[in-house]
């Protein structure tokens, strides 16, 4: 881990262990919760797109198997959600595998494109095979181990939270790793990379599995947190709103995708009165934040911050 | 069996129809910018949600209408060329693909806004009676729908072959820099094959509302399908998107008609992944070519 970002990380674990000491409130823990589940997705896009240069339209669909796949088998065989959810990883890795290894050798458009309509197989086959069809299903287990069930709100903003920062611990300590490097390296050019040695089309697909592990993992911890799952949860539109928190929170750093997760959750909560425009919101602020902030709100922040910096000393 | 398989064939012409002028507007900004477009489906919503404001809200003659939509079709192309494309700075290709999505998103939003999400419906171009071909029934709309693509990609191979615009677009898809030294404006060419692909979509949705109906949230999968069409012939070609939109519509009808309804959408995204993986540079396209190009 670098020096700003081991600084970072203790001021976002003491944040998290205060928050739900600072409030009662058992919608803003909810909130606080759908912000973390959104966020463990937003870091594994982000490091596909900022650090490895790949674009995905699909993380919906590893989001949707994190959640069928924990709850069908949680529910049809009766082991614990725990167990499931890593199961679902699994099953997620492997979907990751077969599309990555076509899918990579693609670019831009075309990739775009193809993780997109692996999206779309996925949400066709969860409204068509999925138990409920369209209507989805319910009564799925909680988590718990070994006979503790988590059932508080707090408890379960502790739970996800702390699988944020665990997943955030793992991501920084990889980046700032030689695959970090190498995997800036592509992102610059594939073919010096390539000629220095790197093993390009192996990392990309690395950090493809990367991306489908956080998502199935959020989807895991979605499907136990709410018990009810249904298709439209798991469409395009999520894969865009995923999309969108990226961008927002500022590509080319993994702390935006939490700040962005963050942001990109609780702005349809402060704009409930706009219902009908949410589309709409989400479509202005993407265009938007692509024109005007194309670096996103961490990168601007911390180049701001520097710029005081510089000014404080020059005083000096 | 013969009048059931006819029939599966004949709905699949006319989707197919619609999945070739939505490939065909992708490769008219291909062609012109190399961007991929991916509000492309969000045009043909357009063009059927906006026929029906004008011809069954405002009652407006039919004439009148079928220019209006035309005419603001064309407009949505033109702002979003001059507002979203145009401005951007050093515009990388992650960027450029970005920017379409968030514009195919703000314009979906605005047809929620002001249509709701409930499906919308016109009658025919022209009453009469259904035709029948030794059992199956052909629509008089199905007639129109595959008559106007027809009459489309005559018009747009006139235009691009004969007309001296037509030729200053082509001239900008070979060599934007030695277009530009000939004197073609090359903004105003880019700006031009937005507004061509927003009308060209804007046709096909006023074509198949009738039959099919039009709701706002339409546009990815026709987008998807759109460019699965465009793809499969060759980005690019209009004569392989006009193949490959009939492929898919083909296909995907007999698939909802022989196996299940459901597996439609499925069956176009295969394919899609499929010549993706395989043959990104088209069916019809020869193996030397395949090599040159870069994916």
């Amino acid at each position: 881990m670098k020096k700003g970002d081991s600084t970072a990380f203790v001021l976002f674990v003491f944040l998290i262990v205060l928050f739900p000491l600072l409030t009662e409130s058992a919608y803003t823990l909810t909130v606080g919760i759908f912000s973390g589940m959104n966020a463990l997705v937003a870091i594994g896009l982000c490091i596909l797109m900022g650090y490895a240069g790949q674009v995905s339209l699909g993380q919906a669909g590893f989001y949707g198997i994190g959640a069928y796949v924990s709850s069908i088998v949680s529910l049809q065989i009766g082991i614990s959600p725990v167990l499931s959810t890593v199961m679902a990883m699994i099953v997620a890795a492997l979907a990751a595998v077969i599309l990555a290894v076509p899918a990579l050798r693609l670019k831009g458009h075309y990739l775009a494109v193809a993780t997109l309509g692996f999206g779309e197989i996925i949400f066709i086959i969860l409204n068509e095979w999925g138990p409920g069809g369209p209507s989805g299903f319910g009564d799925i287990p909680r988590f718990g181990l070994l006979g503790y069930t988590v059932h508080t709100a707090s408890g379960y903003f502790y739970l996800i939270w702390g699988l944020v920062a665990l997943v955030m611990f793992f991501s920084l300590n990889l980046l700032a790793s030689l695959s970090g490097k190498a995997l800036r390296a592509i992102h610059d050019s594939e073919l010096a990379s390539g000629a220095v040695g790197l093993n390009v089309a192996r990392l990309k697909i690395k950090v493809f599995i990367l991306s489908a592990v956080y998502a199935s993992l959020a989807g895991s911890l979605y499907a136990h947190y709410v018990t009810f799952v249904s298709p439209s949860s798991f469409s395009l539109f999520y894969s865009i709103l995923v999309l969108t928190m990226v961008i927002v929170g500022g590509i080319t750093n993994v702390w935006g995708a939490i700040v962005g997760a963050i942001v990109i959750t609780v702005l349809p909560e402060l704009l409930r009165k706009f219902a009908e425009l949410d589309v709409l919101v989400y479509g202005l602020i993407l265009t938007l934040s692509l024109m005007f902030f194309r670096k996103g709100l961490v990168p601007i922040m911390i180049d701001q911050m520097r710029k005081i910096r510089r000014f404080a000393v020059a005083k000096r | 069996m013969l009048t059931v398989f006819l029939q599966f064939l004949f709905s699949g012409l006319t989707v197919g129809a619609v999945y070739a002028l939505v490939g065909i507007g992708f490769n008219i900004t291909y062609n012109a910018t190399s961007i991929i477009n991916l509000a492309q489906g969000e045009f043909v919503v357009i063009g059927g949600l906006m026929m029906w404001f004008f011809s069954e809200s405002l009652h407006l003659p039919f004439l009148v209408s079928v220019v209006c939509t035309i005419g603001s079709a064309g407009l949505v192309g033109l702002l979003m060329e001059r507002l979203t494309i145009k401005p951007l700075k050093q515009p990388d290709l992650l960027l450029m693909i970005m920017i379409t999505i968030a514009v195919s998103i703000v314009l979906r939003g605005i047809l929620m806004f002001s249509f709701g999400k409930e499906p919308y419906v016109y009658p025919a171009f022209t009453e009469g009676d259904p035709i029948s071909v030794s059992g199956a029934i052909i629509q008089q709309q199905t007639l129109w729908v595959i008559g106007i693509t027809g009459f489309c990609i005559v018009g747009l191979f006139v235009f691009f072959k004969r007309t001296i615009i037509g030729k200053a677009m082509r001239a900008c898809a070979v060599n934007t820099a030695a277009a530009s030294l000939v004197g073609i404006n090359v903004s105003r060419m880019v700006m031009l094959s937005f507004v061509l692909s927003a009308v060209v979509g804007a046709i096909g949705g006023m074509a198949i509302t009738p039959i099919s109906l039009m709701e706002y949230d339409k546009g990815p999968m026709l987008a998807v399908k759109g460019f699965c069409a465009a793809i499969m012939g060759g980005l690019g070609s209009n004569r392989g998107a006009v193949i490959g939109g009939f492929i898919i519509g083909i296909l995907e009808s007999m698939t909802a008609g022989y196996i299940h309804s459901g597996l439609k959408d499925a069956v176009a995204l295969i394919i899609l992944l499929l010549i993706l993986f395989l043959r990104p540079a088209g069916l019809f396209v020869s193996k030397t070519m395949l090599d040159l190009r870069k994916f």
